[in-house]
C-alpha cells in the first residue's frame, strides 16, 4: 500500500464547491417550489438566482479544466467490467470478495462510477442546466418590451427542472453511500479532501509516490 | 503550506467577485423622488372669480350662472358636451358588437339597474339641468353644470330627483364666484355615493378618502403626498383621463399608474418583470373598502315585503340597511380581498335588449386571458346579486324605478313589479311579455384606487404558495410555487425515499455480514 496523490487541487475544489452550491441549489430551489420553508420566498429566489450563476461560472471551469488536463478520460466508460463492480455491490462485498477493479491515478473510477459520472455530466446536469436558464431568461413581454423566451410553456420547463432537481437529490444520496464502500468508510471522503489515498502497490501508481503531480506546478 | 494557501486565495477571489457581482446597494428611486417633487408643489389659481363683475350678482336660474360662465371661457361648454360626463355614452368599437353608442342609457349595472325611466332621480348626477326624461337636449349649452365640478365654497348642492338642478337652498352667486380646479369632493359628490350611498359601488371610492392617512391611500393621505383626483386624472380641454369598465368598453383614454410610474418602477429587476403580467393595483391594493363598507351583494328579488302592510328597512349592528322594502337585501364588507381577472382593457357590456346567454350573467365582463400579450392580472370587485328578467324574451327588464308619486307605476311607490317592468320596458321600447323572474347577476369593478403603502402591498408568498394564495381561483397559467406536476412530486419523492431505504439497506446488510465474517474468523482462530 502506498499513499497516492490522485485528486488535484482545483478538482477538489471544484468538487466540494460543487457539491456545497448544488445542496444550496436544492435548499433554495425546493422553496421556490414552495416545500420548505427556510430563507422566505423572496430571498430564496434571489439566492437561487446567484448560486445558479456561481454554478455556471463553475462549469466553465471545470469544463475548461477537465479538456486541458486530458482528465475528461476518465470518464470513458469501459464495460468490460461492468457488470463484475455491479456484482461486487448486490453481492461480493457482503462475502467479503475483493474489489474487482483497482483504483490508480490514471484511473480512478470504477467503470460503474464512469457510466454513472458521465450520466450525470450528460444527461443530468445538462437537463437542470438547460431548463434552469430558460426558466431564469423566461419571459412573456419584459419591461422593454423584448419578447425573450415565450413560446415554451413555462410549466413544461418547470417540470422538467424540477424532474432534474429530484434526479440530482437522488444522486447526491447514493453518492454520499458510496463513498463509504473503501477500504474504511471514510477513505473516499479523507481522500477526496486532502487528495492523498492509500491505494494497492500497482505500476501505473509508481511515478506519482508521495509527490505532487509534476504537471500541477 | 502551499496548498492551504492557494485553494484559500482562490475562494476568496471569488467570493469578492461573487459579492461584488451580486450585491446591489440600495439605490435612490429616482423617478420616485421626481414625482414627489412635482406633486409637493400644489397649483395655484392664476385668477380670483370674486373680483369679476359679471359674478357679482344675484343669479335667477343655474343657467344663467352657465351663461356668465360662457361669457368669457366661451369655447369650454363645447369641450365640455363632447365628454361622457355630458353625453352619458360613448361611442366606441366593441368587440362582438362593432361600433356601438353604450352609456347609461343602454347599459345595465348591478345597482339600481338602469337610468331609463328614472332620469329624474338618477341625473343628480348628471353635469346638466333638467334630464327629467328621455327627452334632454344634448345640444343646449345653457344646461351645462359648470358649478358641480368646479365649485369650491362646498355649498352646491345637487337637489334631490330634481332633474339636476341644483338644491333651492343654494346661493348661486356664492358658488360662482368660487369657482376653481376640480377638488376631491366635487368628483367624491357623484362618484363616492354612486348606487345610493358612500362607498356602495365602487368600494374604493369613498368619503374617507377625503382625509386619508397613508394606509388607506399614498396617494391621497393628507399626511402624505396628497393628492387630488385631477392630479391623476388630467382634463386637459375637460377630456378627462381614465375609464372606469362598468361602463366603459375599450381603453381609449385609459388611466395607467405606468403614466406615471414607468413599467420599470422598482429598483428590482425581479419585480420589474412582473409588470408585464401583473397590474401594479394587483400587489399594490391588497384590500379595499379599508373605512366604510362597500355592497358586496344586492338581491331584487326579496323587494317588495311587508310589515303589517308597509315597507320597512333592517339596519345591521353597524348601521347599515341590510334590507328595504323597495330595493331588497344587502351585504357588506369591509377591508374586502379582492378577487382576480386577466383582463386587456376591454370589456363588453349587457346592452338593453341583449338575451341572456348565462347564468349567472355578468352585466360587464372584462376580456383577457392568460395566454393573451395584452392581458395582466387585475384585482375586481365582484359584485353579486340578481335582477328582475322575463323568462319568455330572455332579457333582463329596465324596471321604472322611481316616480314622486304614487300610481304611477314606479316600484320605490307602488312595490308591484309587474306595473315597473310593463312602464319601464315600454320607455325603452322593448317587448315584455308580462311574466317575470329573477336571475343571479355579476358586476366586476376593477380595482384602482386606495393603494397601499410598500409595507403592506402583497409580498411573493402570497401568489407563490401552495394553497389558498391570492391567485389560487386563477388557473390558466403556471405560477411557481403555486403549480407542480403531481406525477414529477410524486415519482421524484418516491426516487429520493426509494434512494434512502435502498442506502439504509444496503447499509444494514454490510453491517451483519462484517459482524458474521468477524465470528468466522475468530471461531477460525479458535480453532
Amino acid at each position: 500500500m502506498q499513499k497516492v496523490y490522485i485528486y488535484k487541487q482545483f478538482e477538489r475544489f471544484w468538487h466540494w464547491t460543487q457539491a456545497i452550491l448544488i445542496l444550496f441549489l436544492a435548499m433554495t430551489g425546493f422553496e421556490v417550489h414552495d416545500s420548505i420553508h427556510l430563507f422566505g420566498y423572496e430571498n430564496a429566489v434571489v439566492y437561487h438566482r446567484i448560486a445558479a450563476w456561481m454554478l455556471l461560472g463553475l462549469i466553465v471551469f471545470s469544463v475548461f479544466w477537465h479538456i486541458t488536463t486530458g482528465e475528461w478520460r476518465q470518464y470513458i466508460p469501459s464495460f468490460s467490467k461492468l457488470s463484475a463492480q455491479i456484482h461486487y455491490y448486490t453481492f461480493g462485498m457482503f462475502k467479503g470478495e475483493p474489489h474487482p477493479t483497482h483504483k490508480t491515478a490514471r484511473n480512478k473510477l470504477n467503470p460503474l462510477q464512469a457510466v454513472t459520472y458521465l450520466g450525470f455530466k450528460l444527461v443530468m446536469a445538462p437537463l437542470i442546466v438547460v431548463t434552469g436558464m430558460v426558466y431564469m431568461f423566461y419571459r412573456t413581454i419584459d419591461a422593454n418590451d423584448m419578447v425573450v423566451v415565450s413560446e415554451i410553456p413555462l410549466e413544461w420547463i418547470a417540470w422538467l427542472h424540477t424532474f432534474g432537481a429530484y434526479l440530482l437529490l437522488m444522486f447526491v444520496i447514493i453518492h454520499v453511500y458510496m463513498t463509504t464502500t473503501g477500504s474504511t468508510p471514510l477513505t473516499n471522503i479523507k481522500a477526496m479532501l486532502t487528495g492523498y489515498e492509500e491505494l494497492e502497490d500497482t505500476e501505473a501508481s509508481h511515478s506519482v509516490i508521495k509527490k505532487e503531480d509534476p504537471h500541477e506546478a | 503550506m502551499k496548498k492551504v494557501i492557494l485553494p484559500v486565495a482562490l475562494m476568496i477571489v471569488l467570493l469578492i467577485m461573487a459579492v461584488h457581482l451580486f450585491h446591489r446597494p440600495e439605490l435612490p428611486n429616482l423617478n420616485h423622488l421626481q414625482l414627489q417633487q412635482q406633486f409637493s408643489v400644489k397649483p395655484v389659481a392664476s385668477v380670483d372669480h370674486t373680483q369679476f363683475e359679471q359674478l357679482q350678482k344675484d343669479f335667477a336660474t343655474p343657467q344663467d350662472v352657465t351663461e356668465a360662465c360662457i361669457d368669457c371661457h366661451n369655447e369650454r361648454h363645447k369641450e365640455v358636451m363632447a365628454s361622457s360626463h355630458w353625453n352619458w355614452e360613448r361611442i366606441s368599437y366593441v368587440e362582438g358588437r362593432g361600433i356601438e353608442r353604450m352609456g347609461k342609457q343602454n347599459v345595465i349595472n348591478n345597482f339600481c339597474i338602469g337610468t331609463s325611466s328614472n332620469q329624474q332621480s338618477c341625473s343628480k348626477c348628471h353635469i346638466g339641468f333638467g334630464m327629467s326624461n328621455d327627452l334632454f337636449d344634448f345640444n343646449n349649452a345653457r344646461n351645462v353644470d359648470c358649478m358641480v365640478c368646479h365649485d369650491h365654497s362646498e355649498a352646491y348642492i345637487k337637489g334631490t330627483s330634481a332633474a339636476g338642478y341644483p338644491d333651492r337652498s343654494v346661493n348661486l352667486s356664492q358658488v360662482a364666484q368660487s369657482v376653481g380646479r376640480p377638488g376631491n369632493i366635487n368628483c367624491g359628490a357623484c362618484h363616492f355615493s354612486g348606487g345610493g350611498g358612500n362607498n356602495v359601488k365602487h368600494g374604493d371610492l369613498e368619503m374617507a378618502l377625503l382625509e386619508a392617512d397613508r394606509s388607506v391611500d399614498v396617494h391621497m393621505a393628507a399626511n402624505g403626498i396628497n393628492m387630488t383626483c385631477v392630479d391623476c386624472h388630467e382634463a386637459e380641454n375637460h377630456k378627462m383621463k381614465g375609464t372606469l369598465y362598468s361602463v366603459s368598453s375599450t381603453h381609449v383614454s385609459r388611466l395607467s399608474c405606468d403614466d406615471c410610474h414607468s413599467s420599470t418602477p422598482h429598483n428590482d429587476r425581479m419585480l420589474d418583470v412582473h409588470t408585464g403580467k401583473v397590474a401594479c393595483q394587483t400587489c399594490h391594493i391588497p384590500e379595499y373598502a379599508k373605512v366604510n363598507a362597500t355592497k358586496m351583494a344586492w338581491r331584487w328579488s326579496e323587494a317588495g315585503h311587508l310589515k303589517d302592510g308597509e315597507p320597512y328597512a333592517i339596519m345591521d349592528s353597524m348601521g347599515r340597511e341590510v334590507y328595504l322594502s323597495i330595493k331588497g337585501s344587502f351585504e357588506w364588507a369591509t377591508n374586502v380581498e379582492p378577487e382576480y381577472v386577466w383582463f386587456n382593457g376591454h370589456a363588453t357590456h349587457y346592452v338593453l335588449g341583449d338575451e341572456v346567454d348565462t347564468i349567472p350573467l355578468q352585466v360587464n365582463r372584462l376580456l383577457g386571458s392568460a395566454t393573451d400579450r395584452e392581458s395582466k392580472i387585475y384585482p375586481v370587485k365582484v359584485h353579486r346579486g340578481d335582477q328582475i328578467y322575463d323568462p319568455n324574451t330572455k332579457m333582463l327588464i329596465q324596471p321604472k324605478l322611481w316616480s314622486d308619486a304614487k300610481g304611477d307605476s314606479a316600484f320605490w311607490q307602488d312595490l308591484d313589479w309587474h306595473e315597473a317592468a310593463t312602464a319601464g320596458m315600454q320607455e325603452v321600447g322593448l317587448p315584455y311579455s308580462g311574466e317575470y323572474a329573477f336571475i343571479p347577476t355579476e358586476m366586476y369593478w376593477p380595482v384602482n384606487h386606495m393603494v397601499s403603502t410598500k409595507d403592506e402591498s402583497l409580498s411573493c408568498a402570497d401568489c407563490h404558495t401552495r394553497d389558498n394564495g391570492r391567485l389560487a381561483g386563477l388557473n390558466d397559467f403556471y405560477l411557481p410555487g403555486r403549480d407542480r406536476h403531481a406525477g414529477i412530486d410524486i415519482l421524484g419523492k418516491l426516487m429520493i425515499f426509494g434512494a434512502l431505504l435502498g442506502v439504509v439497506i444496503h447499509a444494514m446488510a454490510r453491517f451483519i455480514m462484517a459482524i458474521r465474517h468477524k465470528e468466522i474468523e475468530s471461531q477460525d482462530i479458535n480453532y
